[in-house]
């Protein structure tokens, strides 16, 4: 598959005043072109720390450094107006609350015009046509009428459809969706999930699915990235990564969710909590809190290393497997 | 079936509507809306009642009915057989140590100001119950049930995670030995996998202290996990009741088998066919006449745009309000 983007060795280091704080330790991560990733991890694993920063939207107290590329073309370090070029056009980004997102004093019709200006040149009557069209494109009823709402008439599902046609006002190459139904309802969720699914066959556009629910990117991932404290720890075909996972981070982000059938059985939840960035335990991150723990995981990081065919695991009882 | 143990909370035919300005043109002009509309359920001791359904359905007007804290427009609340006394009487006061609550929000219902241990320890000194001296040993024991080291009691709500804070405002609801623990959404804030830290939590909970818990959740799997029963409400009523494993492997409610499809399930061989609600639930102010679900609903027919269903059982013993799963429908289909 051709690469679309790749980040590489991706560090991002903020500066808290007193000391600097490194969130990522060297992240790569490849998106084919019209390939769906799936990034998993629990809060403050660095799953949006790595995609504002590959897209330069972490602000002047971060110091990202390492490689992203966009078709070939590095953005890192990029000026300002070629990195303007590619936000919202060629890679578009939404967010978990797509209310603070949208600007509240605003009628959804002209946001979604000047996202269309901004990327398309579109103005007047082109305009109106165009935003009514993606409107409609994402399953809003009555798009029409929909267009003088402001966002406090939207319920939290209808914004984030508005979300995602400003998203694709710009008929972008990929969609990065951090948490995007992490706010809604089961069913409202299902609606978007789907909605995301059907944009994706119909325009050959990548996509970054951003989630702490496995299950949640399950259904809409070619290939899962699995993070945790500012590193990834596993990478696997979707089917794979379910079947065969190999870092024990993983099998307990599975084993954590509860089964729809069978019979009940008590869950088993990971103990602890992800370690702040400020204070990572020496060796594997996650050594604490793993229940097949080895003394050796103590002394240095694991480097992420082939557990078969387009499958890595960052996790010493891979390697032993391996050599064994 | 065994004789069932005598409830300890009853709720009957339990309504709450609200006097609610009606936006749109200049003014707006008043309308009523129904939160909660006949619901009617009983909880035994030592149990759970898993309450599911979407945003607005009435899940947590009905948690406040429950606890006296908002006075029913109809119907009623008993606990222990007697009914619930006004809010604000002593005799309320007395029954609110036996019957607690605890939020989605554990931030919002800590203060940032006070040591959690303090927190904890508060509610004896609200209800002078035990000697002063004695209660910091209390809520040392129920900082170590809930999980949390005597380590814990010195510490501010900010320096805690999520989910430690959740189990701070756990201790602080059993520090008084309630037999009913209401739980409104208490982990939908929190991520998967320590979701399951306070699922595990709860369930250890009811074991040791024989808790019962009427347990509100929009997310139907982890409902199964910690329900003996799950009543699903739609719009203010309960629209399916009945065995958590029936509900979710073979629903009888058109909008459980939404609720039911639309959960994303990890293994592929295990997906069913996805049925995708259009639209959001109407405003319960613009309550659908007949079965307030019919214009959602795929399965509907003529009937069920006039006739409200009424809440029975099926053949199976679970109860369902839907002429097409009672096979009273008719046949002439909606058309739209
Ligand atoms: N601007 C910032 N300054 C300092 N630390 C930050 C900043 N943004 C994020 N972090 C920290 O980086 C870590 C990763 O955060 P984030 O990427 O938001 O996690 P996730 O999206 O996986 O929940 C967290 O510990 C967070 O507190
Ligand atoms: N004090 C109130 N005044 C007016 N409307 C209310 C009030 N409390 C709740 N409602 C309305 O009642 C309905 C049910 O709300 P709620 O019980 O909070 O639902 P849920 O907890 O299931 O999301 C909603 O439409 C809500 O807006
Ligand atoms: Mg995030
Ligand atoms: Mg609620």
């Amino acid at each position: 598959m051709e690469t679309l983007v790749a980040l590489r060795g991706l560090t991002v280091d903020f500066d808290v005043g007193h000391r600097v704080i490194r969130a990522l330790h060297g992240v790569d991560i490849t998106v084919g072109k019209g390939e769906a990733v799936g990034l998993v991890g629990e809060s403050g694993s660095g799953k949006s720390v790595t995609w504002l920063a590959a897209l330069g939207l972490l602000g002047p107290r971060a110091r990202v450094r390492g490689s992203v590329t966009l078709a070939g073309q590095e953005l890192l370090g990029a000026p300002a107006r070629a990195l303007e070029a590619v936000r919202g056009r060629r890679i578009a980004m939404i967010f978990q609350d797509p209310a603070s997102a949208l600007n509240p004093v605003h009628r959804i019709g002209r946001q979604i015009g000047e996202a269309l200006g901004l990327h398309r040149g579109l103005d007047g009557g082109a305009a109106r046509a165009e935003a009514r069209r993606l409107l409609d494109r994402v399953g809003i009823a009555d798009a029409a009428r929909r267009l003088t709402d402001y966002p406090h008439q939207l319920s939290g599902g209808m914004n984030q459809r508005v979300m995602i046609a400003m998203a694709l006002a710009g008929e972008p190459d990929m969609l990065v969706a951090d948490e995007p139904t992490t706010a809604l309802d089961a069913t409202i969720q299902a609606q978007i999930l789907d909605l995301l699914r059907e944009l994706r066959r119909d325009g050959g556009m990548s996509m970054v699915l951003i989630s702490h629910d496995l299950g949640v990117v399950a259904e809409n991932s070619d290939r899962i990235c699995v993070m945790y404290a500012g590193r990834i720890v596993e990478e696997a075909p979707t089917a794979e990564l379910f079947a065969a996972p190999r870092h024990p981070y993983t099998s307990g982000l599975l084993a954590a969710l509860p089964d729809l059938d069978g019979p009940r059985r008590r869950l088993v939840a990971i103990p602890g909590t992800v370690p702040e960035p400020a204070h990572l335990p020496p060796g594997c991150a996650f050594a604490p809190r793993c229940p097949v723990v080895l003394p050796v995981c103590a002394t240095a990081v694991p480097p992420l290393e082939s557990a078969g065919p387009g499958h890595r695991a960052a996790c010493v009882r891979v390697r032993r497997a391996v050599a064994a | 079936m065994n004789a069932p143990a005598a409830p300890l909370l009853q709720a009957r035919d339990l309504s709450r509507s609200f006097r609610v300005r009606r936006s749109g043109g200049m003014f707006g002009h008043a309308a009523v809306l129904h939160a909660v509309d006949g619901v009617s359920f009983d909880l035994t001791p030592g149990r759970t009642l898993g309450l599911v359904g979407e945003s607005g359905c009435g899940k947590t007007t009905t948690a406040r009915l429950v606890l006296g804290i908002l006075t029913p427009t109809g119907g009623e609340v008993r606990f222990e057989g007697a009914p619930v006394p006004a809010p604000g009487t002593r005799a309320w006061r007395q029954l609110r140590r036996r019957m607690q609550m605890v939020f989605q929000d554990p931030l919002g219902a800590l203060d940032r100001r006070i040591p959690v241990g303090q927190q904890v320890m508060e509610p004896l000194a609200i209800h002078g119950a035990g000697a002063r001296g004695d209660r910091r040993g209390r809520a040392l024991e129920l900082l170590d049930a809930v999980g949390l080291g005597a380590s814990f009691f010195a510490r501010y709500p900010h320096e805690l995670s999520g989910g430690q804070r959740q189990r701070i405002v756990l201790a602080r609801a059993l520090i008084l030995d309630p037999t009913l623990l209401v739980c409104d959404e208490p982990i939908s804030a929190l991520d998967v996998s320590i979701q399951a830290q306070v699922i595990n939590l709860l369930l250890d909970l009811q074991a040791k202290f024989g808790l019962a818990y009427l347990f509100i959740s929009h997310d139907l799997k982890v409902v199964r996990q910690i329900s003996h029963e799950v009543a699903v409400m739609y719009l203010g009523k309960i629209v399916e009741q009945g065995d958590p494993d029936r509900l979710l492997t073979d629903p009888a409610h058109p909008y459980t088998q939404a609720l039911v499809s639309a959960i994303p399930v990890a293994a592929a061989a295990r997906r069913r066919p996805r049925l995708i609600l259009k639209g959001d639930p109407p405003n319960p102010v613009d309550r659908p006449a007949g079965c307030a679900f019919h214009p959602r609903c795929p399965a509907a027919v003529d009937r069920c745009r006039v006739d409200t269903p009424v809440l029975k059982p099926l053949p199976d013993g679970r109860l369902a309000a839907c002429h097409v799963a009672h096979g009273e429908a008719g046949s002439a289909r909606l058309v739209a």
